[in-house]
């Protein structure tokens, strides 16, 4: 009896806890959502409303006729997806290189590359502003790209699966008379799919949720990122609560519909990070 | 034979490789080194129009920094959101990990997923969010505690609970990332360990504390040592949210070095503080690695 009382009181304790971690998870994401929905001035009502007492639509329609939100979401979608692609294949053929080949100072190379991922990006962010400013590519959509073309937890991701295929694969491919091109392209890309879908999720959650690079590197308004033109409209915005709340549902929307459309292949990439990390 | 075939290998890693590691190089390491050198100048706006009026000025930057009391608040300030933050963020992780991965808890695919979806949102809009849920009149937050019969709090703009507000925002934020990882090193510790201890009459906390707590050693020297550089390194929570306000209270070591070297162009002494911050986050992760090799589990 004492058991089955001790029992009934830890399930309580684990679901009540687990119940007030998901309204505390989620709240603030409801409340965007909620108040990016009412009329204007309700969402500043006190007591505070939690759900619109007519659902209306204009902030949405506000954003993108007025404050010219189309352009930041297609700034957006075009820099996120360029480095994407590109980091891809950079990243993947290096990855390749250190799993498969052999060459000198290969180990060491590769633990030099592990060791700096410990120096913080904003160190190097002065001098290649500077770089950048010389071939003329402050302002650009490149210059968003460039720095996040290679990037070492992506090679390193890639190496760590391919460790786990064997050579013979490979060999007998080599023995048909195969070119390295042709076997990289033909076969390794298609056995590395689970993990590159792993990593195209990251490098573009990375690149969308972006902040302070692309806040350095453009500098015209008809550039600007998402979380750039956000936080631009904040400064002239701050009090129109609910228009916000629409501009940063439109912010977070498109990675949280990636993410639960592909979340398995995201865990499964932090736990292979993690673990081996 | 062998040494062709290997010649040929050779040169297919080269060819494969050269694309990152000139990338790496170029953007990376050798921007590294530059600032380096730029911490020894004095490089500001007009050095940027004309690079004749750079000078070399040794360790000046450094010393202007150490007797600059900004930069003092600002270093406070960054330790302030470490060693408060981190701590509590990794708590948080491993508590809902435990959660998570009890044996009680059905569908822990759907706690897992509500406790992340913070991650995966974008940093700038939920601190645009986090903004208007702090505000001391309408804010939810307030109302929440005004129900429980606590006065309201003016989170950001009161010099006592600024910094407070923006590290729970940043929990909220990001204690899902390393929950995962918890969950990752949970699962990996063998159940007949906890069978065993169970049948020697031991609780559930002594269970956590000589048997989960051991065994996740390597799992928790990750996620501290990733969370602790990850907090050095805070900018947007502070840029969006209080702009480094009130009274400087949640300037933290970054944004002064973009302050700095982006806004008035003294990139000379923002790099001198960017690496003051490296040094930094290299002595930490130094010490964390000592603590754990000492304290053998």
């Amino acid at each position: 009896m004492n058991n089955f009382l001790h029992r009934i009181l830890s399930a309580l304790l684990v679901y009540g806890l687990l119940m007030l971690g998901t309204v505390l998870a989620l709240a603030p994401l409801l409340w965007m959502l909620a108040a990016s929905l009412m009329p204007p001035g309700e969402a500043t009502d006190y007591p505070p409303r939690l759900w619109p007492s007519t659902v209306t639509f204009e902030h949405y329609a506000a954003l993108f006729t007025r404050l010219d939100l189309g352009r930041y979401l297609l700034n957006s979608t075009l820099l996120a997806g360029a480095v994407t692609v590109i980091s891809l294949f950079v990243n993947s053929m290096a990855g390749y290189a250190f799993a498969k080949f052999r060459f000198r100072y290969r180990d060491r190379l590769f633990r030099i590359l592990l060791a700096a991922m410990v120096i913080p990006a904003q160190v190097a962010m002065l001098p290649l502003f500077l770089l950048l400013k010389q071939f003329g590519l402050i302002n650009t959509y490149w210059g968003v790209i460039i720095p996040g073309m290679a990037n070492i937890f992506g090679i390193f991701l890639i190496r760590q699966y391919l460790l786990a295929i064997p050579d013979s694969l490979l060999d007998a491919a080599r023995m048909d008379g195969a070119g390295e091109f042709r076997i990289y392209w033909a076969l390794v890309l298609p056995l590395c799919r689970p993990i590159l879908v792993t990593l195209a999720i990251f490098t573009f959650m990375g690149a969308w949720n972006d902040f302070m690079w692309p806040l350095i590197v453009l500098t015209d308004s008809s550039m600007y990122t998402l979380p750039v033109a956000l936080a631009n409209l904040l400064g002239e915005h701050v009090q129109d609560t609910e228009l916000m709340m629409a501009g940063s549902v439109l912010t977070v929307l498109p990675v949280l519909l990636l993410f639960v459309a592909l979340q398995k292949y995201y865990i499964a990439g932090i736990m292979l990070g993690g673990m081996k990390g | 034979m062998t040494t062709g075939q290997e010649r040929h290998a050779t040169r297919g890693a080269r060819a494969f490789l050269a694309p990152a590691l000139l990338l790496i190089a170029v953007f990376f390491f050798l921007p590294v080194l530059a600032a380096l050198l730029l911490s020894f100048t004095d490089f500001d706006i007009y050095a940027l129009g004309d690079l004749e009026r750079l000078r070399f000025v040794g360790l000046r930057n450094y010393l202007d920094l150490l007797q600059s009391p900004l930069f003092w608040t600002a270093l406070g300030n960054t330790f302030y959101f470490v060693v408060v933050g981190g701590p509590l963020s990794v708590a948080v992780s491993l508590g809902a990990a435990l959660l998570v991965n009890a044996p009680l808890t059905r569908f822990p695919g759907f706690f897992r997923a509500a406790f992340f979806l913070p991650v995966v949102t974008t940093l700038v809009a939920v601190a645009v969010v986090w903004r208007y849920l702090y505000h001391p009149h309408y804010g939810l937050l307030n109302y929440g505690l005004g129900l429980l019969g606590i006065d309201p709090i003016d989170w950001l703009g009161d010099p006592v609970w600024a910094m407070p507000a923006i590290i729970l925002m940043a929990v909220w934020k990001n204690f899902g990332f390393n929950m995962i990882i918890f969950i990752a090193g949970l699962q990996n510790i063998p159940t007949p360990l906890y069978e065993a201890a169970r049948i020697d009459g031991a609780s559930g906390w002594r269970q956590f504390r000589h048997i989960t707590l051991p065994l996740l050693g390597p799992t928790f020297l990750f996620v501290t040592l990733m969370t602790m550089i990850g907090y050095f390194q805070v900018f947007a929570e502070p840029y969006v949210m209080t702009r480094g306000g009130p009274a400087n209270r949640t300037l933290s070591v970054v944004l002064l070095m973009y302050e700095e070297g982006f806004r008035w162009w003294n990139m000379g002494y923002a790099s001198a503080a960017a690496f003051v911050l490296f040094v930094l986050i290299l002595a930490g992760t130094a010490l964390q690695l000592r603590l754990r090799r000492r304290d053998p589990e």
